[in-house]
């Protein structure tokens, strides 16, 4: 940007009191602040000795999970909606014939990428049964690359961790859909 | 038949340069610690307390930090750059730690021991290196100048940008800021009549008056210098991270910016301790530590820890200044240097000369008590003034747009153009239109 250019607003500066000139006043607000802060509550989290608490465990999105229904079934039906929307491209979903007669397909096998995943929680907006879900678990750890892939049955047993202290985030919709209100 | 042998007096100053070496090097590795610390209490953080035994499970509130630090950027690779001049690039190093730690053989780091009673050994025997040096404060100086050739050389022999920037940054700073901080030690000198710093802390516990009080303004003048000396904030600019990566030690790494790094703490420990060797009295405290030379164990053990808390003290207040006030503008850097601390300086020395030229005149005339309590009174009335009449002609704002000037091309476009305009060296930018 040019200096001329007409959209920019230089502004005048308030000129400075005979106390602030004196840098008196400034030096003490200074060290005041600094003491202030150094007897302050600490914020900080020794984490592995203390876990950080989530505010809202209902919008943080942290490792994903594969939700059951009451019979136990992983919830997914395959429609490849998430795998779609993932700007990251690391859900990998094989849809066989679903043994089941409430649906048609059910994933084979279902695969996250979490060394690729961006946690952007695409994949829980673009769910329709609500299957695929963003837990507030944020340790994430591995000691290989093979590890930090996760596949259906680890994504389910999440659930299983998970499930207590969270909820599905839809529980209404759940109950419907086991009672037939919601035809797939 | 001892010729072969070292004397007591050798053994002595070894001991003593042991003792000082291993001090400020351990005191150098915990004060970055005390950094860290202080850095992260006034950010609401905890700062490091992991590191504590190694191998154990005692974390000992993160004691142990300075060795890791240390074992880290020694085991780092030292990476020398291909554009660099490896002489000077090699050299810079080694001649700014030489010479911040060779400071320190005039300085001393307490009061005397009693006498031994060893055989070829003066005594009493002061904690200093050099013992009756009589051209301490001038040694100190000289070194501390000879320290600014590393900086220097680490700038230019980088053949980086950034490191040369720093450099050149640095040799104006610390060129302009060694003028007021003589100016704030010659004042002292003039009051205490030595340049021995040993003798300086004689006299101010002899009178019981230290110098930040019986001369304020200087005592300003040359810690805001030494401020800038040591390169600290808020005059940080020889390295001022965020402009200029690292300043001139930018293209250093292990070792070497290890060394850099030391000789810069060595910097803050020497401005800290002629601080509070030549204003705050040094060992002295009042009715705790007596005038003497003739000290017991405890007193001289006592003067020690006394000097040591000062010291720590005034680091601590280095490092708290650091998260208290912004970096200044190289522009305002300079302006306080010539403009004010320059004169204030200047103000300072006349008043204190004049007030120990004339105190044995006014010893004689009015009383020796109405003579201190005016050879006080003065230097405080000066402080004030200059303090004020400072604040008075500073600037009450600063106007940060941009002088245009008229290039070769500007002058084809602009058919009206004055060519007065150029011998004027161009013209103040009107403000935009509201």
């Amino acid at each position: 940007m040019k200096p001329t250019d007409p959209q920019i607003v230089w502004l005048e500066e308030k000129p400075l009191g005979l106390a602030e000139r004196l840098y008196l006043p400034l030096f003490v607000q200074g060290l005041a602040t600094t003491a202030r802060h150094m007897v302050s509550p600490k914020v900080t989290v020794s984490f592995p000795d203390e876990r950080p608490t989530v505010g809202n465990p209902l919008i943080y999105r942290g490792v994903h999970r594969l939700n059951k229904d009451e019979q136990g079934r992983v919830q997914c039906v395959a429609c490849f909606l998430c795998a779609t929307a993932c700007p990251a491209h690391c859900i990998d979903i094989v849809a066989a014939e679903s043994p089941w007669p409430d649906r048609e397909k059910y994933p084979e096998s279902f695969q996250i990428d979490e060394l690729r995943c961006i946690f952007c929680g695409m994949c829980e907006e673009a769910c329709p049964v609500d299957a695929i879900e963003l837990t507030s678990l944020l340790d994430l750890t591995g000691r290989s690359r093979e590890e930090m892939i996760f596949d259906k049955e680890k994504l389910l047993s999440v659930y299983d961790i998970t499930k207590d202290a969270e909820p599905m985030k839809s529980a209404g919709h759940t109950t419907a859909s086991a009672t037939g209100g919601h035809a797939p | 038949m001892n010729a072969l042998l070292p004397s007591a007096t050798t053994i002595a100053a070894l001991v003593k340069i042991g003792l000082l070496v291993g001090g400020l090097m351990t005191a150098a590795a915990y004060l970055v610690l005390l950094e860290r610390w202080i850095a992260a209490w006034v950010q609401d953080r905890k700062g490091p307390n992991r590191v504590g035994i190694p191998l154990t499970d005692i974390r000992l509130f993160g004691l142990g930090q300075p060795l890791a630090d240390g074992l880290k950027i020694i085991l780092k690779e030292d990476f020398t750059p291909s554009h660099v001049d490896r002489v000077l690039y090699n050299a810079a190093p080694l001649l700014i730690l030489a010479a911040s730690l060779a400071i320190f053989a005039a300085i001393p780091f307490g009061s005397v021991l009693p006498p031994l009673g060893i055989a070829g050994l003066p005594d009493p025997v002061p904690f200093l290196v050099a013992p009756g040096l009589d051209v301490g404060v001038l040694w100190v100086f000289a070194l501390s100048s000879i320290a600014v050739y590393g900086v220097l050389l680490g700038g230019w022999a980088s053949n980086n940008k950034y490191g040369f920037l720093g450099g050149l940054r640095s040799s104006a700073q610390l060129v302009a800021y060694e003028i007021p901080l003589g100016l704030g030690l010659l004042g002292v000198v003039l009051a205490a009549g030595s340049l021995r710093l040993d003798r300086i802390m004689e006299a101010q516990a002899a009178s019981g008056v230290w110098y930040a009080f019986a001369q304020p303004l200087g005592f300003v003048v040359f810690l805001v210098a030494s401020f800038a000396e040591a390169a600290r904030l808020p005059f940080d600019l020889p390295e001022a991270e965020q402009e200029l990566v690292g300043g001139y030690h930018t293209e250093y790494s292990g070792i070497r910016l290890l060394l850099f790094l030391v000789a810069e703490f060595l910097h803050m420990i020497t401005a800290a301790f002629l601080i509070v060797i030549m204003f705050l009295g040094g060992w002295h405290l009042w009715g705790v530590t007596g005038a003497g030379t003739e000290v017991t164990w405890a007193g001289a053990l006592l003067r020690f820890a006394i000097l040591s808390a000062k010291i720590l003290g005034v680091i601590v207040f280095f490092m708290l200044v650091r998260w208290s006030w912004p970096r200044f503008r190289f522009d305002q850097l300079m302006n306080l240097a010539w403009k004010v601390m320059l004169p204030l300086g200047l103000a300072n020395l006349v008043t204190v000369a004049a007030v120990e030229e004339l105190r044995p005149w006014l010893v004689e005339h009015v009383g020796s008590s109405a003579a201190g309590w005016l050879a006080v009174g003065l230097p405080w009335a000066t402080f004030l003034v200059g303090w004020i009449v400072a604040g008075v002609f500073t600037p009450s704002s600063t106007d940060n747009t941009p002088i245009l000037t008229h290039g070769p091309l500007d002058a084809e476009h602009d058919l009206d153009h004055d060519p007065l305009d150029d011998v004027a060296g161009g013209h103040r930018l009107e403000a935009s239109p509201r």
